[in-house]
């Protein structure tokens, strides 16, 4: 065990923990922040993406003594009032179901975006083939992409 | 999933009516954490009636019954529906208060939706599968929110010593058409209240109905977009320890010794407990770590040794279950389920036959979010909290077999990260409730991907050999025989009778226009434990009985489209094969290009879909575009139906083209996405869904999108190739 300090949506977390942990377990279990999810374990589903200094990791696999000193940003930091163009494009297109895998499925849509701002379909399954969603909201996850692309846009020139 | 049909098949399935057992209201509202006055009414079911009846909450007591579906209106007008149905995705969260406010006249961002806790006696059944929430229970809901309504306009008619006809309600008020008065529903409740019920009140038609029919957004959404809402993994309780189990990898099995010494170095950790549970009628072992983080307790199940007891079952592998259907099949006629005139003289004597074999998998249902659940045992009573689909069942079964009196048993249904039929089990609540017992604590169960994928149950695989004679252009004879295990057996030891589902997915009006048909099933069983799984048997029945109607057209030299216009008499199914016609441009195919199409009927509603298949530049073949055509008669929201025919498609891809369950030596044998691939994003082709309108009887939404697919696809590829798919899954890049 050891102290590690975590920047977590800006605000600081002293815990006693073991360096090895994953950041998955550190953000639900010790920051109680348990919008980010767990799904399998070994990075092949993308329900526990997170952003580290601006990327997207896979918390599950992220040790912690990796995540310390870093900016950590989950999907409760997204955004302030659930606003961020990706989150109201998801709720426009309606595009949960179960809705479990979404947390990290807007977090690497953010990330997509960002880098990407108009993306193709092709773009977007490249950087979206890491999400697993077994309720099978693929498609309306494809539109609601290239809606936040436009709503960004907009906002960006507005 | 499947209701079951026959209740003396189940052990488990709860009473459907409701015994005389009182219920203050006063208790009722302290239970469910609501205060103040307010108006509030629910049904109840009389023991001797078809219909439920409408009742004031106040006069529950008096009635000696038990309501369910409680409305609730409080003195600042906010409505409060309960849902006594999980919501795993499926958009009942939606479509209970959608149907309620319909006819209570409010707006649906007064309506805030709270889950019942488990409880049959109170909620009926709260089994939620078999597609069956919104078909069986929207006509009450339905009279539920109009008695609501007219009490409310009554209420304020007699406020204005006005004629209740001269008033009408909308958006949450009541109008004195006149004055154009107003009054808010919330300044309505008390007086309401006290107002006796009005009997036989007058639905709207459909074409006055302002929010049924309509693609209204989810009200679940916005906290699936923030990650606010609370699934089974996120519920925390006071005090709450985490354990996770490692369980005997053969799915049955005891535990005969363990040495836990590696595990009780591992910081964190608090205890190791050896613990079984029920699978319905057998038992499960396993140790559980319990431990102050569910990292700790997943490290510390990694360094136990577990010396299991394998001995009392076989241990198979899926070539030998395989094999054994195969030899059933060759040998055996089976249990008759269905049998018109005499296939098998015209069979016997037919010069040209058509004799297949089609098979389909064991499959994992694969849930986002793992198992998992929260146990609290303090002695006298226990609750739970967790993604709970029968939270009835559950709190049936832990009584039993915890001797703990039922009402004292608690079921909290929290948000279901996907549940397809899996989360209708009872034995990970039973597993939490006795660890949480062991270490007298409370205490979330997490299973991992791991424990999850390769403990079942599963969907049984099935094997079915069809038999077929066509002349003249017609079916002259039509036999199939399925091989596989059956999950009521399974479930319920009672055997000797053709598994009740062996005809799920086939159209019934076949049934009026093949003269020689039979059907039937032979008998098969293994240890492994078995379960609903997405739209069940039609899942796998599907495939055998449309493929093999395509081939008997295809040997009667009829387009396949035609053919099953030829067989289908039904009218609304004659309407559903023309939209699929329009839609598809099924008859101005190109060159290059396969068309397939199946039918399919699951829980009481009719999907027909039509693939198209095409060779990229490399030669593989690609879906290139899939429509769907659902009718389910009456429904509610149309966008709830495409998201969940997409949804069923997507998941019918992976189950036809992707993934499986496989055992060796009595085990499964992947454990993870790493090894059991889904279907990504960049798997799915696009989809148009359309929704058939009329307003026949509500059917199923959540499952019947799924069966066409498999038989839809092959299909077409034979159609484009020419080879016959009969085995699933198959890889799409090497047919």
């Amino acid at each position: 065990m050891a102290n590690i300090t975590l920047n977590i949506n800006n605000k600081e977390y002293q815990l006693d923990a073991d360096p090895q942990m994953p950041l998955l377990w550190a953000i639900r279990d010790m920051a109680g922040l348990k919008g980010t999810k767990y799904g399998c374990g070994v990075a092949q589903c993308g329900a526990c993406v997170v952003h580290m200094d601006g990327e997207a990791v896979r918390s599950c696999v992220t040790r912690l003594s990796r995540a310390e000193g870093k900016k950590v940003v989950t999907i409760e930091g997204l955004s302030e009032t659930n606003n961020h163009p990706v989150q109201q494009a998801w709720q426009q297109v309606d595009v949960p179901q179960c809705g479990y895998c979404h947390s990290g499925q807007i977090m690497s849509a953010a990330v997509l975006l960002r880098e990407n701002p108009n993306p193709s379909d092709q773009d977007i399954d490249d950087a979206m083939a890491g999400n697993i969603c077994r309720c099978g909201t693929y498609l309306r996850i494809r539109k609601a992409i290239h809606l936040a692309a436009e709503m960004q846009q907009k906002t960006a020139k507005g | 999933m499947h209701l079951p049909l026959s209740r003396s098949n189940l052990l488990f399935y709860p009473h459907p009516y409701h015994t005389k057992m009182s219920l203050s209201r006063r208790n009722f509202l302290k239970v469910s954490g609501l205060t103040g006055t307010m108006l509030a009414l629910g049904y109840y079911w009389k023991a001797d009636a078809k219909d439920a009846e409408i009742i004031k909450a106040t006069d529950a007591e008096d009635f000696g019954v038990e309501l369910n579906a409680w409305v609730h209106i409080n003195t600042s007008g906010k409505v409060t529906i309960f849902s006594h149905r999980a919501e795993m995705g499926q958009g009942v969260y939606q479509a209970i208060p959608q149907i309620v406010a319909e006819e209570l006249e409010v707006n649906l961002n007064e309506v805030n939706v709270v889950f019942a806790k488990g409880d049959n006696k109170k909620y009926g059944s709260q089994i939620t599968g078999g597609s069956s929430t919104v078909r069986t229970a929207y006509k009450n809901l339905l009279n539920l929110g109009a008695t609501a309504r007219e009490m409310l306009i009554q209420a304020a008619a007699n406020k204005w010593n006005a004629p209740k006809t001269d008033c009408y309600a909308e958006g949450g008020h009541v109008y004195h058409r006149p004055s154009k008065k107003k009054l808010h529903y919330g300044e309505l409740v008390v007086e309401a209240a006290k107002l006796e019920m009005p009997k036989n009140v007058v639905l709207k038609k459909r074409s006055e109905y302002k929010l049924i029919g309509k693609p209204l957004p989810r009200l679940d959404t916005w906290m699936k977009t923030n990650g606010t809402a609370v699934f089974g993994m996120d519920k925390e309780i006071p005090n709450m320890l985490y354990a996770a189990v490692e369980r005997n990898p053969r799915l049955r099995g005891k535990v005969k010794s363990f040495d836990d010494s590696a595990t009780r170095r591992i910081p964190g950790v608090k205890d190791v407990v050896k613990v079984k549970m029920g699978v319905f009628s057998t038992y499960r072992e396993g140790v559980a770590v319990v431990a102050d983080s569910t990292w700790a307790a997943m490290q510390g199940k990694k360094a136990l040794k577990v010396v299991w007891d394998d001995s009392g079952f076989e241990h198979l592998s899926t070539d030998v279950i395989y094999k054994r259907m195969s030899e059933a099949l060759k040998t055996k006629e089976g249990l008759s389920f269905k049998k018109q005139g005499d296939p098998n003289i015209i069979l016997k004597y037919a010069q040209k036959k058509l004799d297949v074999v089609y098979e389909t998998p064991y499959q994992y249902h694969a849930c986002m979010e793992p198992l998992n659940c929260i146990a609290h045992y303090q002695g006298d009573k226990l609750e739970i909290w967790g993604p709970i689909q029968a939270p009835d069942w559950v709190q049936d079964f832990i009584s039993k077999e915890m001797n703990i009196p039922r009402e004292k048993v608690i079921v909290n249904m929290t948000f279901l990260g996907g549940g397809f039929g899996r989360k209708a089990f009872m034995d990970y609540p039973h597993e939490a409730a006795e660890i949480s017992k062991a270490i007298n604590a409370p205490v979330q169960v997490v299973w991992s991907r791991e424990d999850d994928a390769t403990q079942g149950p599963y969907r049984p695989g099935m094997m079915y050999r069809c038999e077929g004679v066509v002349k003249n252009g017609e079916i002259d004879a039509f036999k199939v025989r399925l091989a596989g295990q059956n999950n009521d057996h399974w479930r319920s030891g009672k055997k000797g009778e053709p598994n009740r589902s062996a005809s799920e997915g086939f159209l019934k009006p076949y049934y009026e226009t093949i003269k020689n048909l039979s059907i039937s099933d032979v008998p098969f069983e293994t240890p492994i434990p078995t379960m609903w799984w997405r739209s069940v048997y039609a899942s796998t029945n599907g495939f055998a009985y449309e493929s093999f109607i395509d081939e008997l057209a295809i040997e009667a030299g009829k387009d396949p489209m035609e053919f099953r216009r030829m067989y289908l008499k039904d009218e609304r199914v004659q309407k559903l094969i023309d939209k699929m016609e329009e839609v598809s441009g099924w008859k101005s195919r190109k060159q290059n290009e396969g068309y397939g199409m199946a039918i399919t009927e699951c829980f009481e509603s009719t999907v027909g879909q039509v693939v198209k298949v095409s060779r990229n530049a490399d030669g593989k073949v690609k879906i290139d575009h899939l429509w769907a055509v659902m009718d389910c008669g009456w429904y509610v929201n149309p966008d709830t139906i495409q998201a969940q025919v997409e949804g069923s498609i997507v998941m019918g891809i992976g189950a036809a083209t992707i993934h499986q369950v496989t055992f060796k030596d009595g085990k499964a044998v992947d454990n993870n996405f790493s090894t059991y691939q889904m279907p990504r994003i960049n798997d799915i082709p696009p989809i148009d869904v359309y929704v058939m309108d009329n307003e026949e009887q509500a059917g199923g939404v959540g499952e019947p999108g799924l069966p066409p697919l498999a038989p839809a696809l092959t299909n077409a590829i034979y159609d484009l190739t020419g080879k016959r798919i009969r085995k699933l899954p198959f890889n799409l890049a090497e047919v």
